[in-house]
């Protein structure tokens, strides 16, 4: 095998958030991995993975907690001139022409006047938006406007290239044509020797699949390295071929099945979810509205991942928290690329709305710490009313605090559709009963 | 192909000869220029204290009175400009700074501005001895104080709220602070700060008029302008001067309206961060159309580019940052800011002590408790007059609001007297009051909110005309009507705006007390009960000790609404009432 020649490594990164009178908050935890030469290395894990916290220490604008990344055998201590950013939401500045904002980085770099203008207008032209160099961002499309985002970039010949999500904020229409634009740009550049490595990070599979010739996934809380995966197929890729697809299949497989022997049980994996767990971000109706899907479409009450994820249309980030809080719940097991709903959920799906309520209820007090402890403080107290204060104060021993408020809004709203609970917005009272 | 790579500087605007439009523009900056520098000449002249300027009533005076007050407040706004840019931004850079500039800004904030206008002439006459300088610098300096504070509040946070994107995208293209502040800062914080600026702007006129003609220690000092003019006509007591007064500040306010900010906030658009361009952009202002057309414009702005660019990219303000590996230590930095608060607790003690030991010298405790009793007269003539401002003003700004059409010629009206000095009109007042015989106590109060009622007149209209059409038209569906129509929609919808413009009010009102509270024509004076004639009247005797416990309390009492009142007022609209919370929720 030939020598590849290490371009950036990040060593035993750690990064965690200081709070007060608590637990620091752990994000990153020993994070290992080397970006080599020519190569494209996608970060792909779901929201929380902490992986957009690594590509901002990679490129300098956060310091880690421990460890450290060197750049080309020196170590990494801030932004540094030759690595360039793509961001999720473009961060153009609104008040400068594209032109003004392409020039940017050259007029940091203390370049005169007239080489900058040259240099920014060829790069415009290369990413195809002569013409446009007088416009304001605000007359752009999301597209065109990402496209300034990579001009922007580029401009500066970085060696290494960092985008994060660079894709998700457009439409899939925009996002694939610009997606193979600039896989087009990079086999240039890279024959040119101009730019050496990109890192980028996304939560979409099929993207990951698409762009990378490595993909690195995290697991969350904390994030770290769960697994890597080399992407073989040849370029340019065929999303349809059976190949691709297989791949795809493989990165799901990966992201579903634990590594610990035995922990492969839901039974297991929930087991020790105590009052401080993550409650993910969804809507009961659409936890619902999944189950229903399996149950519909399933074969034998069990459905590959990707495929749930074509049929309802989620990117896995929006997926896999609505999979977690099913398996949470105990209707439904992952492992192995595939779901699969438990007797319970089953039976769950055929009841009608009200009886939904009560199993619900069971569901939600028996396998969630959060919600038992809630109705057992609100049963003890005289009044059945506790203020939101004391628990976020409580939660506050886990979490920031916008999480910890994140959480208890949650549980809040979960514990209303179950009716265990009741909340009145203006007082911050939580209660047994519902308002007569 | 080659010059299509110039299309952005579009061809026409470079090559061609001057049009008749240049010469129009050409004609309106030197008129200006001239005007300004002819003003600008004659505030140095040599004075004596005790010496009165003499001012004709003559009309044709007039345009040289009023150049000469505009000149002052535009000296006080590129002063108040400058405070913003230094101080805002190092309390935004400076957790320290931050520590004692943001306090004291908003403590500034609730001074009555025409408390401090006699201590300011004092210093700045031994500053300035023997030059008219003194007094000016001392009036400029007191528009200054009117003006500064919430222009730099603003831009404060601004800065704290530059969104990380921009922060990120200018770490890592490597800007220096320097082009970070220009490029990054001063323009995502230019549309709040221009619109301070306009509402600072709108409240000097009323000082300034305040302060040109001020007596002080029984000397009686007239600088020219149109505040003097007016006080001249009050003594004489020629209400033909009135009018003509009246309307040039009227003349005054137009063209600085549409010379200056209808420009500048036209140009402030670009600065707005929305990804998406407005349905129905504002139409250009006057100026900006014509200066579109002038060809030789496009040359000076090339011009001006270029400046820009040597001024924000220059070497000497550049510096490449250097990246430390190690941060000052925690116990070491424990130890600073210890050092650090003890330091500014002894300072603020000492403050306090030495105003204290100030004001004991001439005061008993017994006239201190009068003086409190007395602003406490004022801040019951301040709540009266809110209520009845609010009861005439809130169904009228709803009706307006709710038609379009009416909102839309009646806004700019009202932002329009909103502007205007109101103490222009106190004579006419005094004047009705003396012919009808009129309870002073009670009939002096109107004064104080004449120029300050319309902040709630048109933060009511906003208020109504924003509340969205779709629940104009559910509460019409389900028949919601009368009283119970004002208690579920109205009243709540356009609460967050209505707690704007009354503290707004009541702050200016507060204000207009010290002007209000003693009003004369001619050799009359009437003079109500109150905190404002207290300090108005020591002013005029000239005993500090007085006019600094009559500022200390009616600070107190303003800090104590602020605080009690006004604050959990302003939260509670912003938690439960605002509408794009509940969008956001």
């Amino acid at each position: 095998m030939i020598m590849k020649k290490a371009l950036l490594s990040v060593n035993n990164i750690c990064k965690s958030f200081k709070k007060e009178n608590a637990p620091d908050l752990l994000v990153l935890k020993d994070v290992n991995f080397t970006l080599y030469e020519g190569e494209i290395v996608a970060l792909l894990g779901r929201s929380g993975s902490g992986k957009s916290t690594l590509l901002r220490i990679i490129a300098g604008l956060i310091k880690p907690s421990s460890g450290s990344v060197i750049y080309r055998g020196k170590p990494l201590l801030g932004p540094a001139e030759s690595i360039a950013m793509v961001f999720q939401h473009f961060a153009l500045l609104p008040w400068l022409s594209v032109l003004q904002n392409v020039e940017l980085g050259l007029e940091a770099q203390g370049l005169h006047r007239e080489e900058r203008r040259t240099k920014a207008l060829k790069a415009i032209d290369i990413v195809g938006l002569d013409g446009f160099e007088s416009a304001l961002p605000k007359e752009l499309s999301g597209g065109m406007c990402q496209r300034v985002g990579f001009a922007r970039a580029l401009v500066v010949e970085p060696d290494i290239l960092l985008m994060d999500e660079p894709f998700s904020a457009l439409d899939v229409l925009t996002a694939e044509n610009l997606r193979s634009d600039l896989l087009d740009l990079w086999q240039v550049r890279k024959a040119k020797n101009r730019t050496s490595g990109m890192i980028f990070v996304t939560h979409n599979i099929e993207e990951a699949t698409f762009l990378a010739d490595r993909i690195i996934i995290f697991d969350s809380d904390p994030g770290a390295v769960r697994a890597e995966m080399p992407v073989l197929l040849p370029h340019p890729r065929d999303e349809q071929a059976l190949r691709f697809r297989n791949t795809v299949h493989d990165v799901y497989k990966l992201m579903t099945t634990e590594e610990k022997a035995g922990a492969n049980t839901v039974e297991e994996r929930y087991k020790d979810i105590g009052i401080g767990y993550r409650l993910p971000d969804v809507n009961i109706a659409e936890v619902i509205g999944l189950l229903e899907t399996i149950e519909d479409e399933g074969e034998n009450d069990t459905m590959d991942l990707p495929e749930l994820a074509e049929s309802t249309q989620l990117a896995v980030d929006e997926l896999f928290p609505l999979t977690e809080v099913l398996e949470v719940l105990r209707f439904a097991i992952v492992s192995q690329g595939l779901i699969h709903i438990t007797s319970a959920g089953k039976r769950f799906v055929e009841l009608g709305l009200l009886e939904r309520k009560s199993v619900f209820a069971r569901h939600l007090i028996r396998y969630v710490p959060l919600a038992r402890h809630i109705r057992q403080v609100l049963d003890e107290k005289e009044m059945h009313a506790v203020s939101e204060d004391f628990f976020l104060k409580e939660l506050a021993e886990f979490f920031s605090e916008e999480e910890a408020e994140r959480v208890l809004r949650v549980i809040i709203e979960w514990g209303r559709y179950a009716e265990i609970l009741a909340y009145n917005y203006n007082t911050g009272l939580l209660s047994l009963e519902n308002p007569s | 192909m080659s010059d299509r790579r110039n299309t952005f500087l579009v061809k026409e605007h470079i090559s061609g000869l001057p049009n008749r439009w240049d010469l129009l523009a050409l004609l309106i900056i030197l008129t200006v220029f001239i005007a300004l520098s002819h003003a600008a000449r004659q505030m140095a002249m040599p004075y004596q204290v005790g010496e009165i300027l003499p001012i004709s009533l003559d009309p044709s005076h007039l345009p040289m009175y009023a150049l000469r007050t505009v000149l002052r407040l535009i000296i006080a706004l590129f002063f108040s400009l400058l405070f913003t840019f230094i101080f805002a931004a190092w309390a935004a850079k400076s957790r320290r700074a931050e520590k004692i500039i943001i306090p004291m800004i908003d403590i500034f904030q609730s001074v009555p501005v025409l408390g401090f206008l006699s201590i300011a002439i004092v210093s700045f006459i031994h500053l300035f001895p023997n030059s008219l300088l003194g007094p000016e610098c001392a009036v400029i300096f007191v528009i200054f104080t009117s003006q500064a504070w919430n222009m730099a509040l603003s831009f404060y946070q601004s800065l704290r709220t530059v969104p990380a994107d921009f922060r990120e995208a200018a770490a890592m293209f490597q800007l220096s602070a320097w082009q970070r502040f220009w490029r990054v800062d001063v323009p995502y914080a230019m549309p709040g700060l221009l619109w301070n600026m306009m509402l600072s702007m709108s409240g000097s006129w009323f000082f300034i008029v305040f302060s040109e003609a001020i007596t002080i220690a029984d000397q009686r000092i007239l600088l020219p302008g149109i505040g003097s003019y007016i006080a001249e006509a009050i003594i004489q007591t020629d209400i033909r001067a009135e009018v003509y007064a009246i309307i040039a500040m009227l003349i005054v306010i137009l063209l600085y309206d549409q010379l200056l900010f209808r420009p500048l906030l036209y140009w402030a658009e670009r600065f707005k961060v929305s990804q998406t361009i407005e349905e129905d952009p504002a139409s250009a202002p006057l100026l900006t159309e014509l200066f579109h057309r002038v060809k030789s414009l496009h040359w000076i702005r090339l011009y001006f580019h270029r400046l820009t660019n040597v001024f924000i990219n220059n070497r000497f303000c550049n510096h490449k940052l250097r990246h430390k590996p190690t941060a000052l230590n925690n116990t070491r930095r424990y130890w600073h800011n210890l050092l650090w608060n003890i330091g500014l607790f002894m300072v603020i003690g000492l403050t306090l002590y030495s105003l204290y030991r100030f004001i004991q010298q001439a005061v008993t405790l017994h006239e201190v408790l009068h003086v409190l009793f007395l602003g406490l007269i004022t801040t019951c003539r301040v709540a009266v007059l809110l209520v009845v401002a609010s009861l005439i003003w809130v169904p009228l700004g709803v009706w307006i609001g709710m038609n379009s059409r009416a909102t839309r010629i009646v806004q700019p009206i009202v932002q329009f007297l909103a502007a205007f000095p109101a103490n222009l009109f106190y004579p006419l007042f005094v004047i009705v009051i003396l012919t009808y015989h009129l309870n002073v106590n009670i009939w002096v109060t109107p004064l104080m909110i004449l120029g300050s009622q319309w902040y709630v007149l048109f933060n009511v209209i906003a208020g109504a005309s924003t509340l969205p059409k779709d629940l104009y038209f559910a509460t019409a569906n389900f028949g919601v009507r009368g009283f119970l129509w004002w208690r579920k929609l109205v009243l709540p919808g356009i609460f967050p705006f209505y707690v704007t413009g009354a503290m707004t009010a009541a702050g200016g009102a507060w204000n207009a007390s010290i002007a209000a509270e003693v009003v004369s024509w001619g050799k009359t004076q009437l003079v109500a009960t109150g905190l404002g004639a207290y300090i108005t009247q020591y002013t005029t005797k000239g005993d500090f000790q007085r006019i600094a416990l009559g500022v200390a309390v009616m600070c107190f009492y303003v800090l104590l609404l602020n605080r009690l009142l006004w604050k959990p007022l302003y939260t509670l609209a912003e938690e439960r009432y605002s509408l794009t919370a509940l969008s956001e929720a």
